[in-house]
């Protein structure tokens, strides 16, 4: 409590300061004539008498001072001063002032730019109302062969819209893609389909106009849409008037109802327009898991409390809708499936979070290196003022307020470090913006905003606490006496004022080693990756665009094909086109996933309880194995004529020949089907594995169907009709070929303008983006790392030549060769760097851990890794430390022992 | 820390309290009496005495105002507070305790 009174009195002595000032002067001038008085009385002369009242009291000024001291309020004013202080003698030394700025500016600025992302992306909510109500729900399963779990289906919405207890609403969506027709001219847009009371859920209202009601997602009822604001301004110039009108969507007239505002973001997903699902009463059966779902939870209901509802209602599910044709409805049952309902942020962010986790931990190891190097610096700079430091502690000045002075410095240098640290953040956010990794969800939330700001100013702060306190804690107190001694200098001896600095520089090394043991885990991680065949060669010289065909356009699925064939030798006649064939899905293309179960026809008996494991379906086109380059294992492709007679023929993956019937060779010639009431369907080719879901993971177990088929699933006639071109051509991913590919499609049927140009080699790159942009970071921040450490190997080995002149003169003097004496340095180097590996070393095992799940053919604990960097830091620190050692030859004995 | 310094500024904060005892003064007037009171072996460096009496005011000991002396000047007189009164009893009592020990000792290695 008293310092409460004594604050208080002190906060008001500042504003009473100027009386206080002056009643002191006035106390003082009392104090002086009534000892004159005195001296009169004595029997002095006037004169005397006041000269001696002078002397009597003694220093005015040191009283002054003294009695200011207890009544200024200490805190405030005496930071004012120390802070301008702290800038002149920053400006008086300006070489240490840039490096130690510019080296704060990279930690604090490489830490801001990492938390920015990790705060707009694993810590910032989604951009809904109340959005950590919001849950994803998903199904899976016992076994699922590879890939994620599996969506929502049209009954699955209906039965938990109807059944569920946890659930405020709930809502299915899909991604699509249509034609839209303005006159003559197309324009493929890209479409996100919701089912009733999707929006709602998410809380998101229209800008302008409404949502979709009951009677849009009703079959017959007018069709609607909703524009989202960026196609609204595109298209409508951004004109309330556009809400009432009509737009045609592949071919058929729809009326929109509203606009989404600004910013509206759907996940990940921006689409151009909005649709209302309509659900056919025949569609409405068990199976083809083609939407996403998500649910906004009822108050007070947890995440586990729903999952357990959702396990509640898949049975009742399973009991209320007709099975899928051709399947049974204890295939359903015995899938053991199991809900997957998670959070929404998690479902968007997914593993990301783990990665940029560990970024933030390899930056903030960046961070501590870069302020041990302004320590190391800080500490140099201090010794230099030993001197000056001991002489006011000699006149009065406590180590406290000695020790504030510095920090108060030191604080400067941070907070302009941190300055400048913002300002190369923000650009680097922006190269990341644009460069930036698919793989990094909500992208276009990552903005500079005043969580970022304070983050970075109290990393600014912490900062100066981590490198100034060294420099107060050696450089204020008693041991100053010291420093009044004949050499000036304070701290003891050499060895002594080495010993803070040698710590520094191991702990740099050791740091260093942790970041470069990360970064080459991850180089092999890299390299494995790159090493797995993904099951197709030369990625990058395949060119791949998308066509649709709808129903409106041509309607027999008979004739459809024959569209595409076309389309297919058209394309074929391109100039530098090797090769050319359509399928409907590409490898590693996400969202593009059909899984189902498959039946042989020598099942071995008592098998019926078995669980079938699903396979992924895939629809291909004679030739598409040979344009991408997948190997044929045993048997054929398909051939034209097996698409156009309806052969019941299929081709499947060379992991699947070996599970089923041990050998590629022998699954030639056996049969399979989808389902119960489908034909037979002999297995006549079966080629290498693909890994289609990246080349993290194993090659799921596929089967390829012909894109045209009959009695699929109970379709008569099954084709598929969105197809992707793969076209092999030494111009892949150039415009001009482009140009002729869109000629070639137009000249066959001008109304399907061909989408999602892209390469395989693209899908690829992507697949490996996440490793590679991790591998690019750590790289980046342990080349820092080396750099900063070998700086300081450099600094310090430099002081130490320069400290030991005098030995160094005595040893040449006495005949020591020099090779001699720079070995003495160089060992000293060394010594170092190796103990900073060895420490390292211990703290690389540990850490390495954590990244564990980012790592691919490698074991945290790689010998080779380990080894190779180990050896090559210590070389390292040996180059560091001979460069400096060098200088001894250039040192005068003479000149060294006479002291200069 | 108790430094030689720390100590001497406790015994001078007890004797200027003891000087105001019987009545406010002025700083001129505690440097006069407790030189008269110790037989002019006291003599108070100015440098530490209003210092001191700063001090003392902030932490609530004692409290000035000014007045004017018989002379018609003006002067800021100091007097002790109710705080100040207990800390002089207590800041006595544990100076004699203190004191007695010391005394005690020296007379013991004297035999």
């Amino acid at each position: 409590m008293t310092w409460l009174r004594d604050s208080w009195h002190r906060l008001r002595s500042l504003i009473r300061r100027d009386a206080l000032e002056t009643g002191l002067q006035e106390e003082i001038r009392f104090h002086i004539d009534r000892q004159a008085e005195k001296n009169l009385r004595a029997g002095m002369t006037p004169d005397e008498a006041r000269r001696r009242a002078f002397v009597q009291f003694g220093g005015i000024e040191r009283t002054v001072e003294s009695t200011r001291d207890e009544f200024r309020p200490v805190l405030l004013l005496d930071s004012l001063q120390d802070l301008r202080h702290g800038l002149r003698g920053l400006r008086r030394a300006p070489g240490f002032t840039v490096v130690a700025v510019l080296t704060l500016a990279l930690g604090i600025g490489a830490t801001t730019a990492v938390f920015t992302v990790v705060s707009g992306v694993l810590i910032k909510p989604l951009p809904f109302p109340d959005a950590d109500r919001l849950v994803s729900l998903k199904h899976g399963s016992a076994d699922l062969n590879g890939g994620p779990p599996v969506g929502m289906t049209a009954t699955l919405l209906l039965t938990y819209a109807k059944e569920n207890r946890t659930f405020q609403r709930l809502g299915i969506w899909s991604r699509g893609s249509e034609t839209v027709t303005s006159g003559a001219v197309l324009e493929e847009v890209t479409t996100l389909n919701v089912s009733v009371g999707a929006l709602p859920t998410l809380g998101i209202p229209p800008a302008i106009g409404r949502w979709f009601v009951d009677e849009d997602h009703a079959l017959g009822a007018a069709e609607t849409v909703l524009l989202t604001h960026g196609y609204w301004q595109r298209r409508f110039g951004g004109e309330i008037s556009a809400v009432g009108r009509e737009i045609m969507i592949d071919a058929r007239p729809r009326t929109i109802v509203g606009v989404m505002p600004a910013g509206f973001r759907f996940l990940d997903e921006t689409p151009d327009l909005i649709l209302p699902l309509r659900f056919a009463p025949e569609t409405l059966t068990l199976g083809r898991f083609n939407f996403d779902g998500f649910a906004r939870l009822a108050p007070g209901v947890t995440v586990e409390q729903a999952s357990a509802d959702v396990a509640r209602m898949i049975p009742i599910w399973i009991d209320a809708w007709p099975s899928f044709p051709g399947i049974d409805r204890s295939v359903f049952t015995n899938s053991r499936m199991v809900p997957v309902v998670r959070p929404l942020k998690q479902e968007l962010v997914g593993d990301v979070g783990k990665m940029l986790w560990v970024l933030m931990g390899t930056i903030g190891i960046v961070l501590v290196i870069a302020c041990a190097n302004v320590a190391t610096l800080a500490l140099v700079r201090a010794e230099g003022r030993d001197s000056e430091l001991a002489i006011r502690t000699a006149l009065g000045a406590g180590r406290v307020r000695l020790a504030r002075e510095l920090l108060l410095e030191n604080l400067l240098l941070a907070l302009a470090g941190g300055a400048l640290g913002l300002g190369l953040a923000a650009a680097a956010l922006r190269l990341l913006a644009a460069v930036g990794p698919a793989t990094i969800p909500r992208l276009r939330e990552i903005t500079l905003d005043s969580t970022v700001v304070l983050f970075t100013l109290g990393v600014s702060i912490l900062s100066a606490l981590l490198f100034g306190s060294i420099p107060v804690a050696k450089h204020t107190g008693r041991r100053l006496a010291f420093a009044l001694r004949a050499n000036g200098r304070s701290g003891g001896s050499t060895r002594e004022r080495l010993r803070a600095r040698n710590t520094l520089v191991v702990v740099q090394v050791a740091l260093a080693l942790v970041l470069l043991v990360g970064s080459g885990l991850m180089i092999r991680t890299f390299l494995a990756l790159r090493a797995v065949q993904p099951g197709f060669t030369d990625p990058h010289h395949v060119q791949l665009v998308r066509v649709t065909i709808p129903e409106a356009l041509v309607g027999d699925p008979e004739q459809a094909f024959r569209v595409q064939w076309a389309m297919r030798n058209r394309l074929a006649e391109i100039p530098e086109v090797s090769d050319v064939s359509f399928t409907a899905n590409v490898p590693l293309a996400p969202g593009e996933r059909n899984r189902s179960t498959i039946i042989r026809d020598d099942a071995p008996a008592g098998d019926a309880d078995r669980l079938e494991p699903m396979r992924w379906f895939r629809f291909v086109t004679p030739g598409y194995f040979h344009t991408i380059g997948t190997p044929l294992v045993a048997g054929r492709d398909f051939t034209w004529t097996d698409l156009v007679d309806h052969r019941p023929v299929a081709v499947i993956s060379e992991n699947l020949a070996r599970e089923l019937w041990r050998e590629p060779g022998a699954a030639v010639g056996r049969r399979i089907r989808e389902g119960t009431a489908s034909p037979w369907r002999e297995v006549i080719g079966v080629v290498g594995d693909v890994h289609d879901s990246g080349v993290q993971e194993p090659a799921p177990t596929t089967v390829y169907w012909p894109s045209l088929m009959q009695q699929f699933y109970g379709v008569p006639v099954n084709l598929r009709r969105a197809v992707t071109f793969a076209i092999r051509s030494n111009r892949a991913g150039s415009e001009r070929l482009l140009a002729d590919v869109r000629e070639a499609i137009a000249s066959v049927n001008a109304s399907v303008p061909p989408t999602r140009v892209r390469t395989l080699g693209d899908l690829y790159d992507r697949s490996l983006a996440a490793t590679s942009f991790t591998l690019v970071m750590l790289a980046a921040a342990a080349a820092m790392a080396l750099f900063l450490g070998i700086v300081g190997i450099y600094g310090i080995i430099a002081y130490a030549v320069s400290q030991r002149r005098h030995e160094i003169g005595i040893r040449v003097a006495l005949g020591a060769p020099h090779h001699q004496v720079k070995r003495m340095f160089v060992r000293h180097g060394m010594a170092l760097g190796a103990a900073g590996v060895a420490c390292g070393l211990a703290g690389a095992a540990l850490l390495t851990r954590l990244m564990a799940s980012l790592l691919f053919g490698t074991s945290p604990l790689d010998p080779i890794t380990y080894g190779l960097v180990s050896l090559g830091l210590v070389g390292v620190a040996a180059l560091a430390s001979y460069v400096p050692a060098h200088a001894v030859t250039r040192l005068d004995p003479a000149r060294a022992l006479r002291g200069e | 820390m108790k430094e030689r310094g720390d100590l001497l500024q406790g015994t001078l904060d007890m004797l200027v309290l003891k000087a105001l005892q019987l009545e406010a003064m002025h700083g001129w007037g505690i440097t006069e009496r407790i030189e008269q009171w110790s037989g002019h072996v006291l003599q108070l460096g100015q440098g530490t005495l209003y210092p001191a009496l700063y001090r003392l005011e902030r932490q609530g000991l004692i409290e000035s105002e000014w007045k004017v002396t018989e002379n018609s000047r003006n002067a800021r007189y100091y007097g002790l507070t109710r705080k100040g009164r207990r800390q002089l009893a207590a800041e006595l009592a544990q100076w004699r305790r203190t004191s007695e020990a010391i005394n005690l000792v020296l007379a013991a290695t004297l035999q």
